[in-house]
């Protein structure tokens, strides 16, 4: 079955940032990639990528460039928990997790 | 509805009330995460009014739910999670403005698995949704004990998800009809499970702006409705493209094929794919496919076998693609612009903050995917995993491509693999394994784009609801409906007797 090293669950909590990198959250990791394998048995070297279903059909509507709607600021702000005057408040970024010892 | 609405046989205000009624008498059933009162007050007001000068508009009266993660002007509207339990949109979803603009009355916004993640309505943090059928809130039918058996007494059959608050709510009569969001049958489980028409259109057919996204290249909004005609009124209003959303066509949906001779359906071809003869399929699900088979044959439909040979690895594909796509849209939940915010004193960085925030205010499921498909992303496994699922999907696509242009018009399958089951049965297996055997049949047209209906059969010797699924070729979405409509009259379900307080 399959097993994940810890180098790669370090990297992985680092992009999800949902600390789940514990016993549960790697168990259910090891057994959606177990599952997915299957995937691996179907032979697609002749086979493009599928992206979208609309792909036959679609033609990129593009649009004039007018300035329709705006001016919102406060409705933008209001689901915020905090904002500092105008502002969306966050912490200084940059910062890595700790380390888990 | 409607047509009683339009010619007097009932009054906005009797129907408004029943349905108030009714959305009260199912309190227990958990089905509405917030009944909006006042909101739909003031809406009976202005149809009362526009009955009273003839001024009605398409869906004037007609009382709607609307699953809570369609997002609605100043009520709150949450994906049952604690991430947005306090998320007040500031804009109607398009498909909810054009229903609000054509006269609906809202009754509320009903339950769903957290961000439409499961199949069962069960992973909300408001609690799980419980099925109207096998309750104690429904007349037993003959004499057939409606108890439900051999189990604790606070069990119960669940409604099936994520639309599982919608599908209730239609099902119970306390709204006409309800939309829901179907990404791999979302939609057509519950309804399958409730005894309603859930309905899945083409994808590119309806907007999507404002429904909080889960998959983007498959997520559709759907409808739940008792009847084809129902279902059908609301698809006129919703339907159609949208400047907002540009993964919608903008063109008009194909004349269907039941108008083409005098004989409606002859000549009409349906398929029936061997590869749905899946594992857990019951035997009352198989006969009632047999049955229905037999009756399109008999209605003058030639019913032959096809197949659609990448069917089993569907949902193993799906099983990549959409985490993959989960774990980037919902990157946007760092609590910042919205949603919920933790505080303490560690978290003096960007990062330590995001993963508190999202750790305690996402469910186990949803961190789950996101890990998955950050993984199936990761450099050396993109090739793998992300593009390995994208190639398959072509596959699959062609699969049904190939098998339309032999001359097939509509397919027959199951839905779900049996009738709804109870609660505790349901929640043995762990969330992913289970999604993976309720998706088998209902994903793959979410993975090709096509429409797809699930619509009430008959019941089951438990007295439960079992449905069959439609499926029709991208954007024959009438032809869908008619056969669906013709099906619907010779089945005659019927629908539950609510006891009234």
């Amino acid at each position: 079955s399959v097993k994940i090293d810890s180098k790669t669950i370090e990297h992985l909590e680092r992009l999800s940032l949902v600390d789940f990198a514990n016993r549960e959250g790697i168990r259910r990791l090891e057994e959606a990639i177990q599952f997915a394998n299957q995937i691996h048995s179907v032979d697609t070297s002749a086979v493009k990528p599928l992206i979208n279903v609309l792909y036959e059909e679609y033609i990129q509507s593009l649009r004039e460039d007018c300035v329709t709607e705006g001016d919102i600021r406060e409705e933008i702000l209001s689901n915020a928990t905090v904002t500092e005057e105008e502002y969306f408040f966050a912490p200084p970024g940059n910062i890595p997790l700790p380390d888990k010892d | 509805m409607l047509h009683q609405l339009k010619n007097g046989s009932c009054t906005v205000q009797e129907l408004y009330a029943q349905c108030a009624n009714r959305v009260q008498v199912i309190k227990s059933l958990n089905a509405y995460i917030r009944v909006t009162d006042e909101v739909s007050q003031v809406q009976l007001q202005e149809s009362t009014t526009r009955y009273l000068k003839g001024t009605t508009r398409l869906m004037e009266g007609i009382p709607i739910a609307i699953k809570d993660n369609f997002c609605t002007k100043n009520i709150t509207t949450t994906c049952a999670s604690k991430m947005l339990e306090n998320f007040v949109p500031t804009y109607n979803a398009t498909v909810v403005e054009r229903l609000l603009d054509s006269g609906a009355i809202l009754m509320g916004k009903t339950n769903l698995d957290e961000f439409g993640m499961g199949s069962g309505t069960t992973e909300s943090i408001f609690g799980p949704t419980k099925n109207i059928w096998g309750s104690n809130l429904i007349s037993k039918a003959n004499d057939i004990d409606n108890k439900v058996s051999g189990s604790q007494s606070d069990d119960f059959f669940i409604a099936g998800g994520s639309s599982g608050g919608s599908a209730v709510a239609v099902a119970a009569g306390s709204c006409s009809v309800a939309l829901g969001s179907d990404t791999g049958g979302s939609v057509r489980n519950p309804a399958s499970y409730c005894g309603v028409v859930g309905f899945k259109p083409s994808y590119g057919s309806i907007s999507r702006y404002g429904l909080i996204p889960l998959v983007n290249s498959m997520d559709v909004p759907g409808i739940l409705a008792r009847t084809i005609g129902d279902c059908r009124s609301v698809f006129e209003v919703i339907k159609g493209c949208d400047p907002k959303d540009s993964t919608t066509l903008q063109r008009t949906l194909n004349k269907s094929k039941t108008k083409r001779s005098s004989s409606k359906f002859d000549k009409l071809c349906v398929g029936i794919p061997k590869e749905f003869y899946c594992p857990g399929l019951s035997s009352e699900v198989i006969d009632a496919w047999k049955d229905v088979a037999d009756l399109l044959e008999n209605s003058g439909f030639r019913v032959i076998q096809v197949s659609l040979p990448h069917t089993s690895y569907s949902i193993a594909c799906y099983s990549v693609l959409n985490p993959c796509e989960v774990a980037s849209n919902m990157a946007r939940y760092d609590g910042l612009r919205y949603g919920y915010r933790a505080t303490g004193k560690d978290l003096n960085s960007t990062e330590s903050l995001y993963a508190a925030n999202r750790s305690h205010a996402l469910n186990q499921i949803v961190r789950g995917r996101i890990l998955a498909g950050n993984y199936f992303l990761l450099k050396e496994n993109y090739d793998k995993y992300f593009v390995q699922a994208l190639k398959l999907r072509r596959l699959i696509y062609d699969d049904y491509v190939k098998m339309w242009s032999t001359g097939v018009d509509i397919l027959l399958t199951p839905v779900t693999l049996s009738d709804a089951p109870l609660f505790s049965e349901f929640t043995e297996k762990d969330s992913r394994a289970q999604s993976a055997d309720q998706d088998y049949c209902t994903q793959p047209a979410n993975m090709a784009g096509i429409p797809a209906l699930s619509l009430p059969v008959r019941l089951s010797k438990r007295n439960l609801p079992l449905s069959l699924q439609l499926m029709a070729p991208h954007f024959d979405d009438e032809t869908l409906l008619d056969v669906a409509h013709l099906l619907e009259k010779e089945l005659n379900f019927p629908h539950p007797t609510v006891k009234v307080a």
